[in-house]
């Protein structure tokens, strides 16, 4: 055979940001300079609605100070004077943004830049009152908390390729289970348990469907979404109705971790929380570390990329996914726990409205890995936390409009508004051995 | 190792995809399998790995028998298979793909990931292996992931080696770097078991030669004892012409011309730059290149399924630059295109529709509307005989055919209308030798039927044997028109960009790959 000299050429020219893309977020400079433009639209609006247009001697209060923290003075902002600086600030990102050559750490700026305009937005919606800035921050741990536990689930599941729509299904069990087990033993922890027990049973059953007989996963998660509806609204009317004493649960009572409690702000906020907060951050940081840091999650990942290759090499696809498809199911039942006994004791109708949804946008915002989706889960639960706080403080906003602002984010997020991400490669793809 | 297979039968219904198969390997020689497509290769190579049961036979391994129930007690007892499509976990790092599944760990199953590093570091010095431990397998070029495909298998100990088909994804010049990391394999005393239908390859690189043909061993050789006829012979099981014989083109006026066409990729980046092209009726230009240059996206410019960014494109006169794929194939436009299955048919459709799939809503397979099923079906039954499509008859789905009959459906319809200029990628890509022949053939056809062609083919030898003028494309950009004449060595350099022909071109071919990202 003839040789063929010379090396071989380089690549034509993929350049750093293709690479990024692969790995990561793929942000264009077109888009970065989008959010540019965006955040100067901010400004603008910082300016003239909450700034000029507010008489010049109101003021906004925010109380900083809450047991058990250390007490520090309330922070008094002049509404004008506080919305026209943070505007300027806003638009000097945004003007940083649009003429940035590289797209690397865009999105840090432009959170930055969304954070001045809520504070500017805060100040707006607090003038002339005051406004309980600690217990806006506790209340959005606490809606959080069941979006962490969701997104979770999420990323248990579809890192091993089983898309889990069923979330929001597997929260009403567990909220209901719970509740139902703590109002009848007195004890949360077995309540909890027992929720995480109903999750696992929608879990396997999603499993089951999906990876034994191959069926649509998307479809079987609604399914079981409906199912779970129907079924917890008929329990709810046959034993709940007759029997309240079982539908009244002791709910988790908030630990104050010593120190840590102390932090004026955040402390109350993050350290004077009940059990199933803690949970979260613990579930957090070993999902995390197990996923990315052990052998077991080298294992689940390659099966949710490229199962055939994981199989080449001996490793049990469908052992991982059902497994994971079960672990998934016991995080989102005790999410739905959380609901319940966690926070509001009572279980309702359809209490958690769609939120395992939102869970399941905020995984993908948070691009499949934990922090993301924590990252994400904070932003509507905060949101969440805003409106209601609105709502009491009387704004002239309709509440079923505002009530809406969660759900318009999420559907933001699914839509890509804010950059496009990658699933696993074989993310909701059936798995058949050859 | 000494491998050997012992009557090795396998039955799916009615066919038998292996038929008492005798094979032996010795420890430390490269051992080739040629066969053309469906000669029950990839069977037996299945069954040796465990993802497929013999019905009766038997494999021994050093003289004693064994069996393997799944891909994990093959690899157990020293086989490596580097499958034709590639194993490898795209997100994952080099190191991460070879550790898979045999990770080196810490208490509670922590990853031990510098070890995992150094494993790759390790067997990469010790067999030439050059490759970055840490890079993202999505990233790096087709070769470099053969190469860590090899390096899964080292890591598990393999002391017999499956190559699948492992040139088919490969440029000459990662061909060479490969055979160069097989020869060092057998210096270790590792046998390799190399499949394959290309006859060159087998002559270079083997020591012994199993020719398979219809699930049956038709004969064994050595590559000192026959030559590339015999072998084909062998394998078709008649002859079969290597190079077609062409006889000289009469070309005429110019039919196809791009001016200053330039095309950008998804990104925006510019992936075609500034092509003039002319090529006249009755003349065929190959357009040769390393994959990644460009050709690709000039093919698919030219077709109309990717918007040119500035430059025109005639037809006979007529511009064509703007217009839609519908009103380019209308003017007489033929395309076979680089992927069959993802460009060129709708799988899961019959022969039949796929043959009609430009004019089914004209007479006379239409009317007013409404289809004509027997018009389409006589038409098949036609096409299936003329141009040779194997099948049981012309209503079966076309994904069910053998890659050579789909690109069959595909050059049926194509040359069924009259054309002016005929675009082929790749024509043939991933087909056996028969085949090969055959769309030569139809192409040499078309050409003297008075079409203007262009062949685009990251293949030298049909590059050399079609092309009446030979265009080499490197970074976008045509660096040169020549005549075939000129010979292989000077077409390859072009294709690398140039660059001057070096003392020692052994010593340069070696390193081929390791230096990707350099400039010549």
């Amino acid at each position: 055979m003839s040789v063929v000299t010379a090396t071989l050429p380089a690549d034509p020219g993929p350049d750093e940001q293709e690479i990024r893309s692969r790995t990561g977020r793929f942000v264009s400079l077109r888009r970065v300079r989008g959010m540019g433009i965006f955040l100067i639209g901010l400004a603008v609006i910082m300016v003239l609605p909450f700034g000029l247009k507010v008489p010049s001697n109101l003021s906004a209060i925010f109380t900083l100070s809450e047991p058990p923290s250390i007490t520090v003075p309330n922070l008094v902002q002049p509404v004008r004077a506080t919305s026209i600086g943070l505007a300027i600030a806003c638009a000097i990102v945004g003007v940083i943004l649009i003429t940035r050559k590289s797209s690397r750490g865009s999105y840090l700026i432009f959170s930055f830049g969304t954070l001045l305009f809520l504070w500017s937005f805060l100040v707006w919606v607090g003038r002339g009152t005051s406004l309980n800035f600690v217990s806006l921050l506790a209340e959005t741990v606490i809606y959080s908390t069941p979006i962490i536990y969701g997104s979770l689930s999420g990323v248990l599941c579809e890192r091993s390729g089983v898309i889990n729509i069923a979330i929001e299904g597997q929260f009403l069990a567990g909220a209901f289970l719970a509740s139902l087990v703590a109002s009848a033993t007195g004890d949360v922890w077995l309540g909890a348990l027992c929720g995480a027990a109903a999750g696992a049973l929608f879990g396997a059953l999603l499993a089951f469907l999906s990876l034994r007989y191959g069926a649509d996963q998307i479809i079987v998660g609604v399914l079981i979404d409906a199912f779970a509806l129907g079924l917890t609204n008929f329990l709810l009317q046959e034993i709940f109705t007759d029997h309240p004493n079982l539908n009244s649960p002791p709910v988790f009572t908030d630990i104050a971790i010593p120190g840590l409690s102390k932090i004026p702000v955040l402390g109350p906020a993050l350290f004077d929380q009940n059990a199933i907060v803690y949970g979260a951050a613990i579930l957090l940081v070993v999902i995390h570390l197990a996923l990315f840091r052990t052998r077991w999650g080298l294992r689940v990942r390659a099966v949710g990329e490229h199962p055939t290759a994981a199989s080449t090499v001996g490793i049990h696809v469908l052992q991982i996914r059902y497994t994971n498809v079960i672990l998934g199911g016991v995080v989102a039942g005790l999410g739905g726990a959380a609901f319940t006994i966690g926070s509001y004791g009572q279980f309702t109708s359809n209490m958690t409205a769609g939120l395992g949804f939102v869970a399941l946008a905020a995984m993908i915002f948070g691009r499949w890995r934990p922090f993301g989706g924590l990252g994400a889960a904070l932003l509507f639960g905060f949101s969440i936390s805003l409106v209601s706080f609105i709502g009491v403080l009387g704004v002239n906003i309709p509440s079923p409009l505002l009530a809406m602002a969660p759900y318009l984010i999420t559907i933001a997020v699914v839509a890509g508004l804010v950059g496009r991400v990658r699933p696993p490669g074989a993310d909701g793809v059936p798995y058949k051995r050859e | 190792m000494r491998l050997e297979l012992d009557g090795i039968t396998k039955r799916f219904g009615s066919l038998v995809a292996n038929d008492h198969v005798n094979l032996t390997v010795e420890p430390g020689e490269i051992h080739c399998l040629l066969g053309e497509n469906g000669a029950g290769k990839s069977t037996l190579m299945n069954i040796l790995f465990g993802l497929l049961h013999a019905d009766s036979g038997e494999i021994r391994i050093d003289g004693a028998p064994v069996t393997f129930a799944d891909p994990g007690e093959a690899i157990r007892d020293g086989i490596g298979m580097v499958h034709q499509h590639f194993m490898l976990v795209p997100v994952f790092t080099v190191a991460e793909n070879v550790a898979l599944g045999f990770e080196p760990t810490r208490r509670f199953g922590w990853l031990d990931r510098r070890s995992a590093r150094a494993q790759v570091r390790k067997l990469s010095t010790e067999f030439g292996l050059e490759v970055n431990p840490d890079a993202v397998v999505e990233t790096l070029p087709v070769g470099v992931q053969q190469r860590v495909e090899i390096l899964k298998a080292l890591h598990r100990d393999a002391r017999l080696l499956i190559l699948d088909e492992p040139t088919a994804v490969l440029t000459p010049q990662e061909t060479e770097a490969l055979f160069h990391i097989m020869r060092s394999l057998k210096a270790s005393g590792r046998s390799i078991l190399f499949i394959t239908h290309k006859l060159k390859e087998v002559l270079s690189v083997a020591d012994r030669i199993t020719v398979m043909r219809l699930g049956r061993v038709v004969g064994s050789t050595a590559p000192a004892q026959t030559d590339e006829e015999a072998l084909a012979t062998m394998m078709v099981g008649r002859n079969v012409e290597l190079v077609i014989t062409k006889p000289p083109g009469h070309p005429a006026g110019t039919v196809l011309q791009l001016e200053h066409l330039t095309v950008s990729d998804e990104r925006g980046v510019t992936v075609v730059e500034d092509v003039d092209l002319e090529i006249r009726a009755g003349e065929i230009v190959a357009l040769a290149g390393v994959q990644g240059n460009g050709q690709t996206e000039l093919a698919e410019a030219v077709v109309g399924l990717r918007p040119v960014r500035s430059g025109s494109l005639r037809l006979a006169g007529v511009d064509l630059t703007h217009t839609s794929v519908r009103q380019r194939i209308h003017d007489g436009l033929a395309d076979i295109p680089e992927d069959r299955q993802l460009d060129g048919l709708v799988l899961s459709l019959s022969i039949a529709e796929n043959l009609i799939l430009d004019q089914y809503d004209v007479a006379p397979f239409a009317h007013l509307g409404v289809r004509n099923l027997s018009a389409m079906r006589a038409n098949g039954d036609r096409a299936l005989n003329e141009f040779d499509i194997r099948a049981v008859n012309e209503n079966v789905p076309v994904g069910t055919l053998s890659g050579g009959n789909q690109q069959k459906v595909v050059v049926a319809r194509e040359l069924a209308r009259r054309v002016k200029a005929l675009i082929a990628s790749q024509p043939t890509r991933g087909l056996d030798v028969g085949s090969i022949e055959y769309v030569h053939r139809r192409i040499v056809e078309a050409r003297d039927d008075g079409a203007a062609v262009l062949i685009i083919s990251s293949e030298l030898d049909e590059v050399l044997a079609l092309g009446d003028r030979v265009a080499v494309m490197y970074r976008g950009r045509i660096v040169g028109i020549v005549d075939p004449g000129v010979g292989r060595e000077t077409i390859g350099l072009m294709m690398a960009g140039g660059g001057t022909p070096s003392a020692g071109n052994e010593g340069v071919t070696e390193h081929v790959g390791v230096s990707a990202g350099e400039e010549p």
